[in-house]
């Protein structure tokens, strides 16, 4: 589903990803770990398309396709989803709204019909209550006045609206206490299948024991320096980051 | 194409209404004094009181200087430039029906969208066209005339209805009120005027629409509006301008007066010539608008949106006098590229239990300036009155101003006063939040722009509050793209 090759990108004079591979393929779920600064985040905004990081190496291929050639919004519609790791506040703009425009404008470019407000109000009811949500959220702005718990949820139920068939969660778990981190787990676990892939970006290995990764991958410095299953993130959990950064280090001189 | 890039670029898009009428006029040479004045209202025909009045308040306007308070900057006014009067020659005998108006003026108004022939007229929804310094057609006269409804231009109610205008004339704007007011008052050439009798419900949307076409030509209107008592009427105006480069005058005041129990609402969509990107060229719209509330439980509702003009100086206000009346300003002001506006209210309390409610947006783009200023004024005698008032600013790019002045001056207190406010700006992060989950940008800032302006969009009457949201997105357009 996904190929990245080589890839490398930089902000203003700053290269961040220095060469990173990764495949995914549909039903997997990957787990990319590492410490602060390592590029786990820029990752995942250059697969969304964020303007700020200019790519200058190598290739991302989705489905096939130059991944890189595509505005952000052409790929939301063609099924990549970003969950932001700080969720942006849109004042004014009702959620409920917002979430059927999003979800039609992505029907329509895949040729389906628009869904009316009711149908819309019926489905956003069922998938809030498998994430646990107060329903009061749907009467609110977009993210504006949520707490940072209700905001992770928010972006889980985005995603369990929009369907999408790449999801990237970014640091979803961070900011969440226990209840709330069960919850987006119940939410990610129920929307796993065959034809989804997930990858999710985290700094703890706590939210990997709630969504149980079929890879996991170990970034630092701008490259991902260990690849393994799911052990591998209960080692990193033992020895703690900075080893990892000395195993890095060691591994780039080798 | 970045989201930067985005919020740098959304008004691109050229003044719709910019094209200019080939017609015939019948002008008075530029400049302004005594003679002018007496070549006004001769050539208008106008009774002893008025020209009267007209040379009171120019002499008094020769003792004025300009007001400079306003948050606004601009070269100084030539006043000896500017041609006081000017219509289309046709219209000198003033047509007695619609099929006798100059073909070319109907067409222009059908360019500009709106159609003077009543078969083709929304439903409901009565025209007076001003063109230039004259009101050149009434539609629906005499379905409001069985009514008992006078709507008419404000020439014709000179000539028809002296009395109610030497009645009201000034009750609300006094010449001596302001500058600008003062010379409206001097050389005002036309405008709108209307009389809603005891106990009658106006069935139909009133409409003015103004259009300054010649050049060099300061347009200033009259409007007056009075609700008998227990009567209600709404009315709304629209007003565009040809693309030229150097600036246009535009002092209008528009005085409105509600008896016992009566409602007046009154809306605005002000679309004149903003100017170009650079700032070049544009309507100076310098207007003086005040409602009376002189009946107990009446209700005056300004609801404006103001998108044109290179510059707005602007107060819609209401004098609340009868005991429980009610006072309303709804406004959304743009000001992008260029533009710059100083607009907001004034609401004066004076009878008990008065209330008020003030909810103002101001969208700021490019390189625009946008000031609310507003007062709220509560004196000895208005026991228990109560305001609300709320003041937002939307930011887009980083190289526009969001500034509010408000003013609170409270003598009574029992009085309760409420001021809220916000500043907000669309930033990169949204637009990006809004395309990540399939939005396009211009999607993603309409939705924002209405979402902030949908408080006061609401109080729009329906079929202008959809034309209010298109403007809005052309207004914008090229801001972010």
């Amino acid at each position: 589903m996904l190929k990245i090759i080589n890839l490398h990108a930089k902000v203003g004079d700053k290269e961040i990803l220095k060469g990173i591979d990764l495949e995914v393929k549909a039903g997997e779920v990957h787990a990319i770990m590492g410490p602060n600064g390592s590029g786990k985040s820029t990752l995942a905004q250059v697969l969304a398309g964020r303007e700020i990081y200019e790519v200058t190496e190598g290739q991302v291929l989705y489905e096939g396709r130059d991944l890189l050639e595509m505005k952000p919004e052409e790929r939301a519609a063609e099924g990549v989803f970003l969950a932001f790791q700080y969720p942006v506040e849109i004042p004014g703009v009702s959620n409920p709204y917002f979430l059927r425009s999003a979800l039609n404008s992505i029907r329509k470019h895949r040729g389906l019909p628009e869904i009316d407000a009711f149908d819309f109000s019926a489905l956003a009811r069922e998938k809030m209550k498998l994430l646990d949500m107060d329903e009061e959220l749907m009467k609110r702005s977009v993210n504006a006045g949520f707490s940072g718990g209700e905001k992770k949820r928010n972006e889980i139920l985005q995603l369990a609206i929009l369907e999408p068939k790449l999801a990237i969660l970014d640091e979803t778990d961070s900011g969440l206490d226990i209840d709330a981190l069960k919850a987006v787990a119940r939410g990610v676990n129920a929307l796993r299948s065959p034809e989804r892939a997930f990858i999710v970006v985290t700094h703890y290995q706590r939210l990997l024991n709630y969504i149980v990764p079929d890879f996991v991958h170990v970034m630092a410095n701008g490259k991902i320096v260990r690849s393994g299953d799911k052990s591998l993130a209960l080692e990193l959990e033992q020895r703690g980051y900075s080893e990892m950064d000395d195993l890095a280090v060691s591994e780039l001189v080798r | 194409m970045s989201s930067t890039t985005d919020i740098a670029a959304l008004t691109n898009q050229e003044y719709k209404y910019g094209f200019y009428t080939d017609i015939e006029v019948d002008s008075v040479p530029p400049g302004l004094n005594e003679d002018v004045i007496r070549l006004i209202s001769a050539k208008k025909g106008e009774p002893e009181f008025l020209l009267e009045w007209r040379l009171k308040a120019y002499r008094h306007w020769l003792t004025m200087s300009e007001p400079r308070w306003a948050n606004v900057h601009y070269p100084p006014i030539d006043y000896q430039k500017i041609v006081y009067y000017s219509s289309p020659k046709s219209a000198k005998n003033r047509p007695k029906s619609l099929d006798e108006v100059d073909p070319k003026l109907i067409e222009t108004y059908e360019k500009l969208g709106i159609p003077l022939r009543e078969q083709q007229m929304l439903a409901g929804v009565a025209v007076d066209a001003v063109f230039d310094s004259v009101s050149v057609a009434t539609t629906f006269r005499d379905k409001l005339k069985e009514l008992g409804i006078i709507f008419c231009s404000f020439s014709e109610a000179v000539q028809e209805h002296p009395d109610l205008v030497e009645k009201y004339l000034g009750s609300v704007v006094p010449y001596t009120d302001n500058f600008f007011a003062a010379l409206n008052s001097a050389v005002f050439s036309d405008g709108s005027f209307c009389y809603v009798p005891k106990g009658v419900r106006c069935p139909m949307e009133l409409s003015t629409y103004f259009r300054i076409n010649a050049k060099d030509t300061g347009q200033f209107e009259r409007t007056l509006i009075i609700a008998d008592e227990g009567s209600y009427v709404s009315y709304l105006e629209g007003c565009t301008a040809p693309i030229r480069d150097s600036n246009q005058l535009h002092a209008a005041v528009v005085e409105l007066v509600a008896l016992d129990n009566a409602q007046i609402k009154y809306s605005t969509v002000q679309n004149w010539y903003p100017g170009d990107k650079e700032g070049r060229g544009g309507i100076y719209n310098f207007v003086t608008k005040r409602g009376k509330c002189l009946g107990v439980n009446s209700k005056i509702s300004w609801t404006q949106l103001e998108t044109g003009s290179a510059i707005t100086w602007k107060y819609p206000s209401c004098l609340l006098m009868g005991e429980n009346s009610v006072g309303e300003f709804y406004s959304v002001a743009v000001t992008n590229n260029r533009q710059q506006a100083d607009t907001g209210t004034k609401m004066i309390h004076i009878g008990k239990n008065t209330r008020s409610t003030i909810v103002s947006k101001g969208i700021s783009a490019g390189h625009g300036q946008n000031t609310y200023r507003g007062m709220v004024k509560i004196l000895k005698s208005a026991e228990g009155a109560r305001n609300f008032s709320q003041c937002d600013s939307l930011l887009i790019g980083d190289q526009c101003g969001a500034h509010t002045f408000p003013y609170l001056e409270v003598r009574n207190s029992t009085a309760q006063v409420e001021h809220e406010a916000t500043t907000s700006k669309i930033g990169e992060d949204q637009i990006f939040y809004c395309k990540q989950r399939g939005l396009s940008a211009e999607d993603a800032v309409s939705m924002i722009v209405n979402g902030f302006c949908k408080e006061v969009f609401r109080e729009l009457p329906m079929e202008f509050a959809v034309e209010a949201q298109k403007l809005l997105g052309i207004s914008l357009e090229g801001s972010v793209g």
